[in-house]
């Protein structure tokens, strides 16, 4: 029992990674479950991948690093805009091209700088066992800031999710929602990274929601069990991490995909039947 | 191009539209459109695939910008209309991913009624209710959409329009996957919303459907007529618009030959 609690009771810096997780499990919860629902996990992806040279940029002029962040998720997003009103691309062709445009810029700035070739590691797969409080501090704003927005925009953003034309002809403007959303995942994405790593975060943002979508009936349900699930996962990634000496930010995430895995089959075994289908 | 319902009235239309185009991404799909409506008649558009119902429906429910002309819904520019209007889309791809359940279905037809933070209402429960009631799906209401039939989803899709208590519902192919009993509840639904003062209209491929409405506008990329039922729907009219020979015995339609159209 002692083996299952020690690690966080005995270290500091095993309390503030959970912490962290907790932080970033619950903004993933909520987000992840728009992810999912709205079909856009290839531009959580790219998202995700986008700060890359954002981070590198600022890390070369001196900028702070969230900041960088911030840019390159948003350099992300117009870019997607652009592409798709200035050709025939359909989306996902869109982001496809800046996502691996916008690693390869990442990957090239990282091979311009020695000073920046140890910290790639840091920001595909983040530092959990380095948190600091300062970035708790910054974490926990942004937990408050997903929260307060989608408690603004809960009704257009469920409508957007069942149909965005429903959105629209409520009134409510689908495509405003639909990039407030797009901001959501960026800004969930660019305070997440420092912990688990601007790869990972993704893998944060669909599996909890993807393994909640499982056993639920509400989006509300949805949230809350994506939270739970992600931070068991959490608390599992953490351990195996601390008793292993595993990589803590990527033991989170397998935690949490495993977990997805298990809920899957559990359901199969129990309802097999209902898997995937609607029927009719 | 072609005033019809003209009956004098002494109601005001709900649906006014004057020399309208319509059309998406530059194009004009339909042009010059002269129609209005008044509450409490039911108008039928039918046509072939691409003759521009979906295009002239989603005009009116303000998803696509007018091209050309005017077009005013209960006395106010289309885009200012939302609330006086229940819209029904012909296809619903993503609403089998969400865990919702039937009951959450209907209440989203009442969400800008109720903004974006009050809860809901007795007046919301009491249309919400109503609704389901009339689509005979009371008993579903605590069932995941997603475990739903096809035409069951179709009646929960449909209870979520009437629960608007809109002026003006705008049906694209409404009893889509209906099986006779679910077809025959929507009509009486309709019926209903018609004697309660509501303009309904109809995108339909189905003549014997639209044979039922008090209107009929017949189109493939153009007005080809527009009038009552047995005025629009002749051999000649069916016959330049899908190319297929029909004529109505009763209640149904008999294919009497085949051809081919232009349009």
């Amino acid at each position: 029992m002692s083996q299952l609690v020690d690690p966080f009771l005995d270290n500091v810096f095993m309390q503030r990674a959970l912490l962290a997780g907790i932080l970033v499990s619950i903004a993933c919860a909520i987000v992840g479950s728009y992810v999912v629902l709205r079909g856009l996990a290839f531009v959580g992806d790219a998202l995700a991948h986008g700060v890359l040279p954002g981070v590198a940029g600022a890390v070369i002029i001196g900028a702070p690093v969230m900041l960088g962040a911030a840019a390159g998720a948003l350099a992300m997003i117009a870019g997607v805009g652009f592409i798709t009103a200035k050709s025939r691309l359909s989306n996902d062709s869109a982001i496809g091209l800046l996502f691996i445009g916008l690693l390869a810029l990442g990957v090239v700035l990282v091979s311009s700088s020695d000073e920046l070739t140890g910290d790639l590691d840091a920001i595909l797969f983040g530092e959990f066992l380095g948190v600091s409080w300062s970035d708790l501090a910054v974490q926990a704003i942004g937990l408050v800031v997903v929260i307060a927005v989608c408690v603004y925009a809960a009704r257009p953003f469920l409508l957007l999710c069942f149909d965005p034309d429903l959105a629209d002809a409520m009134g409510f403007g689908a495509r405003r929602h639909h990039r407030l959303m797009l901001a959501l995942v960026a800004g969930t994405v660019v305070v997440s990274f420092q912990a688990v790593g601007s790869l990972l975060v993704f893998g944060m943002l669909l599996a909890p929601a993807g393994t909640a979508a499982l056993v639920t009936r509400r989006i509300g349900s949805m949230m809350t069990v994506a939270a739970v699930v992600g931070i068991v996962s959490t608390y599992i990634g953490l351990s195996c991490s601390y008793h292993f000496d595993l990589a803590a930010g990527a033991s989170v995430v397998l935690s949490s995909v495993v977990v997805f895995f298990v809920v899957l089959v559990f359901r199969s075994l129990r309802r097999p039947a209902m898997v995937g289908v609607g029927h009719g | 191009m072609s005033v019809a319902d003209t009956s004098v009235s002494p109601v005001a239309p709900a649906v006014v539209a004057r020399r309208l185009d319509v059309g998406y991404e530059g194009r004009v799909v339909l042009r010059g459109i002269d129609a209005f409506a008044i509450p409490g008649r039911s108008i039928a558009l039918i046509g072939p695939n691409g003759s521009g119902k979906s295009t002239l429906l989603r005009t009116f429910a303000g998803l696509l910008a007018p091209v050309g002309g005017a077009l005013e819904v209960c006395g106010l520019p289309v885009s200012r209309a939302s609330k006086r209007i229940a819209y029904l889309n012909q296809f619903h791809p993503n609403a089998m991913a969400l865990p919702l359940r039937v009951l959450d279905v209907v209440h989203m037809g009442r969400l800008d009624r109720r903004g974006r933070f009050a809860r809901r209402r007795a007046e919301d429960h009491a249309a919400v209710a109503e609704a389901l009631q009339r689509m005979g799906v009371s008993e579903l209401a605590g069932e995941a959409l997603r475990d739903l039939s096809g035409g069951q989803r179709q009646r929960v899709f449909l209870a979520q329009v009437l629960a608007r208590r809109a002026d003006v519902l705008l049906l694209d192919e409404p009893s889509s996957g209906l099986d006779a009993i679910g077809r025959s509840v929507y009509l009486e639904a309709m019926e209903a919303e018609s004697k309660r003062g509501a303009v309904v209209i109809t995108a339909t491929h189905d003549v014997g459907e639209a044979a039922r409405c008090d209107r009929v506008m017949l189109l493939a990329g153009r007005l080809i007529a527009d009038g009552p039922a047995d005025e629009v729907l002749t051999p000649d009219n069916l016959l330049s618009t899908f190319g297929i020979g029909l004529s109505r015995a009763g209640d149904h339609l008999v294919v009497t030959e085949h051809g081919h159209h232009d349009h």
